[in-house]
């Protein structure tokens, strides 16, 4: 039972890197795919172009950080889509319907479910009272050094761990369809991403995230359309043959091993949920447009194109049943019924081989690189925000450093992050990295979530409560997903796992927010009532977007 | 981040002005509203699949695959997208008219 929970969760958070956990053990190098590397030399090309003249246009911090501000809703709809939707969304989930059936439904609805939310409670807020990083927003009224240093150094951990799983992944996938070298491959991604941020910043990373996502959104309804013309678009047509080829048969349609209990489905929604509400890169996004009207409209689009796209990996996925599992060329040794070649990741790139051929498949491929360039360069860009705005610019320099001095330390912090994760990358390797991801969403959720919506809820917030609470949510996301089982038993090598879940959200969330509310609620200095008295200003702020940052500066 | 004291005075006067209080009060109370209609069905739906999945894999009608789980995940995705169309039709007409209004007011008294 426990070790399903962990599974569940773990797969949940990770997908590409759990489903296709035996995939990953038995990574065997592919045959050089010349059609995917054609396509991905276009897309490389076509981006660096992007990123020349977006170079020439990045003189400012607000350049660098924001694209100036001056990014329209539906672009950044666009772009959040392309940072939100990564290569495991595409490949893990279509393994998951292929392998689980509705389960990989039920999956993505709490994958979408969050965004509405972010839009009701946090989007207008956010732009009215954010510039460059949410820290921005958390040291408004507080104490700025220490409340800018707690953003930034669980910002920077949720990068770093966030950054690591996709390297892994990236590097896993692409020797699989591109038939590269593991190291290699990650030097490519690397370069590729240090190129894009340090270069063109913003600017160049929103674009790459919006080629992206029009990559991914064209190419997956292409397999799909292609997909269901074999069974005259007809849907039940399709399950009436997937039910009786799966070996699970009419189980396909009940929930399976994802949900069992009530705690695993609330630590599900509340994890998921609430950690892409405190994911910095995504986050960051929030800023990039002109205003609060642009950043609702940014949500509308976003969640449209992410709920799309959901649904056509669910066809993608069923369809896959009766079309690749019946074919005896994708599995090893032509027997229907054994091991995928190139593991379970591999599912929707034989789909697009089965409907469209080499050409399809090399389009499909080149989509997977070009998303995990999109996403790594997100992150990239967010943790070097973190430590040239956050850390540099205003704790150790306290505000009083140039525009030129903060742009240097912005793009060497993201070389350095880019050497950071080739680094991480290699050594780890040969380590499940599941847990990585758990950690980046448990943090997220434990440490950046709660003192962002209180500063902007709640008045009674001060720096004393907000730096307990925030440390602590911090600390007990990490311990936490240690004592789980995705730590504990699969990387050091015990026996039991003595945290029985994989997201520590629904503990470690909750215990964030009590001790946030207990010391700041104490808190009787002078201090602590100062900082109260300013959430009057804010509010208006916040609610008007009186003051708030301008798109360009005048 | 500090404010220019002509700043400060525009806030002191945007707080003092009902129609400011009237706004947040409106917009808070449909965001609410709406966050709470989703949560409630997302969660409703969790708890479904948590103590009686039974029910998700049972068939509309006869002959067809269409199941309640289905069924119920499609109007989800559909139904909370076009909430989310609802809130930026009204926060981004109705509510931002009653903004830049509440602005221009307390900018003029201030100049």
């Amino acid at each position: 039972m426990l070790a399903r929970l962990n599974l569940a969760l773990l797969a949940l958070l990770a997908p590409a890197l759990a489903v296709a956990g035996d995939a990953i053990s038995a990574t065997e190098k592919q045959p050089l795919n010349l059609h995917a590397i054609g396509m991905f030399v276009l897309f490389v090309s076509m981006t660096l172009g992007i990123t020349y003249w977006a170079a020439g246009r990045t003189k400012s911090t607000a350049d660098f950080y924001t694209a100036g501000g001056g990014i329209t809703g539906f672009q950044n709809g666009l772009a959040i889509a392309g940072d939100y939707m990564s290569a495991a969304t595409l490949l893990g989930l279509t393994a998951l319907v292929y392998t689980k059936g509705v389960d990989g439904y039920i999956y993505m609805i709490a994958f979408f479910a969050g965004w509405p939310i972010i839009l009701f409670l946090m989007a207008e807020r956010l732009r009215n009272l954010g510039k460059f990083t949410f820290a921005d927003i958390t040291s408004y009224r507080l104490n700025q050094n220490r409340v800018r240093t707690m953003a930034a150094v669980s910002s920077l951990t949720v990068v770093c761990f966030y950054l690591v799983a996709q390297m892994v992944g990236a590097g896993q996938l692409i020797k699989l369809l591109f038939g590269l070298d593991y190291n290699i491959a990650l030097f490519v991604v690397g370069a590729l991403m240090m190129v894009y941020v340090t270069f063109g910043g913003m600017v160049a990373t929103t674009w790459v995230q919006i080629i992206k996502a029009c990559m991914l959104l064209a190419g997956g309804t292409l397999v799909a359309i292609l997909a269901m013309s074999q069974f005259n678009f007809s849907f039940d047509k399709m399950m009436g043959q997937a039910i009786s080829l799966h070996t699970l048969g009419d189980k396909l349609l009940f929930p399976g091993t994802l949900l069992p209990d009530p705690i695993t489905a609330l630590s599900l929604g509340l994890g998921l949920m609430f950690g892409t509400a405190g994911l910095p890169h995504i986050l960051m996004r929030f800023f990039t447009v002109t205003n609060a009207k642009e950043a609702r409209k940014s949500v509308l689009y976003a969640s449209g194109f992410v709920a799309y796209f959901f649904n056509v990996i669910l066809l993608l996925g069923f369809s896959a049943i009766i079309i690749v599992g019946q074919n005896p060329e994708f599995f090893e040794g032509g027997q229907i019924g054994g091991k995928i070649i190139g593991g379970g990741n591999m599912i929707a790139m034989h789909l697009a081989k089965a409907v469209g051929g080499n050409l399809l498949l090399g389009f499909l491929s080149a989509v997977a690189f070009a998303t995990i360039l999109a996403v790594v360069s997100g992150l990239a860009l967010a943790g070097a925000a973190a430590i040239s705005h956050d850390i540099y610019a205003r704790v150790i320099r306290k505000g009083k450093s140039t525009e030129t001095e903060e742009l240097r330390v912005s793009r060497f912090a993201s070389v350095g992050l880019g050497l950071v994760a080739i680094v991480l990358g290699i050594a780890f390797e040969k380590m499940n990295v599941a847990f990585m991801v758990a950690l980046a969403f448990g943090i997220a959720a434990s440490a950046n979530f709660p003192v962002l919506i209180l500063s902007m809820y709640w008045k009674g917030l001060t720096t004393r409560g907000a730096i307990i609470g925030g440390y602590a949510g911090l600390v007990a996301a990490v311990l936490l997903v240690v004592l789980s089982k995705s730590v504990w038993v699969t990387v050091l090598g015990n026996a039991k796992a003595i945290f029985p879940y994989d997201q520590p959200a629904l503990f470690s969330m909750p215990l964030a927010f009590l001790l946030t509310y207990i010391f700041s609620t104490l808190d009787n200095s002078a201090e602590g009532n100062a900082e109260r008295a300013m959430f009057d200003d804010q509010y208006v702020r916040a609610q008007t977007g009186f003051g708030a940052s301008e798109a360009s500066s005048h | 981040m500090s404010s220019s004291s002509s700043q400060i005075a525009v806030y002191a006067r945007i707080r003092r002005n009902p129609r400011f209080t009237e706004l947040v009060a409106k917009r808070q109370g449909f965001a609410t509203l709406l966050s709470v209609i989703v949560l409630v069905i997302f969660y409703g739906f969790f708890m479904v699949v948590a103590f009686n999945p039974g029910v998700i894999g049972k068939r509309l009608s006869e002959g067809s695959y269409l199941t309640v789980g289905i069924a119920a995940e499609l109007f989800m995705f559909i139904f909370f997208w076009l909430l989310t169309a609802y809130y930026v039709k009204r926060a981004n007409g109705e509510f931002d008219a009653i903004t830049t209004e509440i602005i221009r007011d307390a900018s003029k008294e201030v100049k």
